[in-house]
């Protein structure tokens, strides 16, 4: 059912956690519908310098998360925004056709966390730089 | 690695007995049970031999049984059979909100089909159905009611004798899927007083593939599969002669194994509960704490996902079941889970463990050893499992 791949992220999920002073938070889903992911970056010179995630929800949707934040960590924010669901979906081998809407939910999830650090920067550029 | 198995509800390995007794039905005793000289009429006789097996399991005689393909195929020819059959009565029909999809559907078609109206009757929180909500929901039109006697989701086991003597009071037929208890509990028609009642051979250790009705005296049901004179015209198609008398094995030796069988069942799965509930923190024993299937224990795990709990125990060599919205093909959570009322959030958490004669009291101990941490490391970056915490911790 599940890629190699898929298990893996699952069994050894790669930078899961919370970043107390993130620059940039995003949530997606809601556990109502089975799946939860909370994204948090870290930014330096448009760069994400560290990415860290927490899901709730089944084996797909915690692989997503993991690879998502490993394609992510180290890429520019505009890169990183380009990151798509098919991506995500290639880069783990494939995900069964029901499972397809999990990998929507980490690069959105992902990009949230872009678009809330980008926003809370315009809101005030000091607060952005002093992180 | 150890390999433990828990989850005989959805599959259980066919008994070494049954299969004995059926491989001479492949290829040496092969003749069609319809045929007219010896080599068919002594298939026809094993074939009696065997409903009548069947029939003495559950206090039914051996003229009231008919063969079906499965658990499904029986409750579809029950609903849709009877239903059609009394079309001059009316086009009502009552079944419970945690019935087999088998009979929910089956009541769809009805209400889609042929202008019937269905009452999806509630159920508390234990999965019970009350018996003062049942006699309100009966009209004129009545038809059927079909409440499940007991629950592979949940476990619990209804009082049926109450709810079926309310319907007989009323001359409305009652119809009961006892895939779950037949063969796990003493199930007996005539004190249940049911009309109708659904059984399947792979919870008994038969193959997949057969399983069985009980009609009451000559009630009348219209044929689902239209063929010949098979089953006395209620069900068409040569029957699958090795399956039911696997079917018909698997019956007697249920019969003979009943109590004891459910003495250690019960014993093994209380283990799992007390340790389970013991060694997690907020998880819910789902289903009826006594009236319940022996070896049955079904939970909710807070702050996770049930398949991702699944794919962690495999992993480890466990095997059981869960109702959660992500292992189903349709993504939904479990009906069943969501009619005891438990939110949806914790309803994905759902783990459901059963029984069999083959587990070991060392299995239960492996179980309480592997799953705890499994529970620890997915609520380790589980979001919802933070925000519970949390709140605990502010409060």
């Amino acid at each position: 059912m599940y890629s190699d791949m898929v298990m893996d992220h699952f069994a050894n999920p790669r930078n899961t956690g919370v970043i107390e002073d993130a620059d940039g938070v995003g949530e997606v889903g809601n556990p109502v519908c089975g799946d939860m992911m909370t994204f948090y970056i870290k930014v330096q010179d448009d760069r994400l310098v560290d990415v860290k995630f927490q899901t709730f929800g089944c084996v797909a949707a915690i692989a997503v998360s993991s690879i998502v934040s490993e394609m992510a960590k180290g890429r520019k924010l505009e890169e990183a925004k380009l990151i798509t669901n098919k991506a995500v979906a290639e880069t783990l081998g494939g995900l069964p056709q029901n499972k397809m809407h999990c990998s929507n939910l980490g690069a959105e999830a992902l990009a949230l966390a872009i678009k809330n650090y980008q926003e809370k920067r315009e809101k005030d550029p000091r607060d952005a730089c002093a992180a | 690695m150890r390999r433990v198995y828990l989850d005989h509800a959805a599959a259980t390995p066919v008994r070494r007995e049954v299969l004995e007794a059926m491989l001479p039905y492949f290829s040496q005793r092969f003749g069609n049970p319809a045929a007219v000289y010896d080599l068919g009429a002594e298939i026809k006789e094993v074939l009696e031999e065997k409903r009548h097996q069947v029939a003495r399991l559950i206090g039914a005689r051996r003229e009231e049984m008919i063969f079906t393909s499965s658990g499904a195929e029986a409750n579809n020819l029950a609903i849709k059979g009877a239903a059609l059959a009394n079309l001059k009565k009316g086009r009502h029909l009552i079944v419970s909100a945690i019935e087999h999809h088998s009979v929910l559907n089956a009541a769809r078609y009805l209400e889609k089909f042929h202008d019937f109206e269905v009452t999806f009757l509630p159920v508390d929180q234990y999965g019970l159905v009350d018996g003062q909500r049942l006699l309100k929901s009966l009209t004129p039109a009545t038809v059927l009611v079909s409440i499940q006697h007991g629950s592979n989701e949940i476990g619990t086991i209804q009082d049926l004798a109450g709810l079926a003597a309310i319907c007989r009071g009323q001359g409305v037929f009652f119809h009961t899927d006892a895939v779950a208890t037949v063969g796990q509990v003493p199930v007996d028609v005539q004190s249940l007083q049911v009309d109708l009642l659904s059984l399947s051979g792979p919870a008994l250790g038969a193959p997949k593939g057969v399983g069985a009705l009980y009609f009451r005296n000559k009630l009348r049901l219209v044929p689902q599969i239209h063929g010949g004179i098979q089953e006395d015209g209620r069900r068409g198609g040569t029957e699958n002669v090795p399956a039911i008398v696997g079917l018909g094995q698997a019956a007697a030796l249920a019969g003979e194994e009943l109590g004891a069988k459910a003495r250690r069942l019960s014993r093994l799965r209380d283990l799992l509960v007390a340790g389970l509930t013991e060694r997690v923190p907020e998880v819910l024993y789902t289903g009826h704490p006594e009236a319940r299937l022996p070896g049955h224990a079904s939970f909710c795990v807070e702050g996770i996902e049930g398949e991702a709990l699944l794919f962690m125990l495999s992993r480890q060599g466990i095997y059981a079941n869960t109702g959660s919205a992500c292992a189903s093909k349709a993504l939904k959570t479990s009906p069943v889970l969501t009619a005891l009322g438990i939110a949806p959030d914790v309803a994905q958490g759902s783990v459901v463990f059963t029984f069999s004669q083959d587990n070991q009291e060392e299995d239960v101990h492996y179980v309480l050893e592997q799953l705890p941490p499994a529970v620890e490391r997915l609520r380790s970056f589980s979001p919802v499992w933070r925000k519970k915490t949390a709140a605990a911790a502010g409060a």
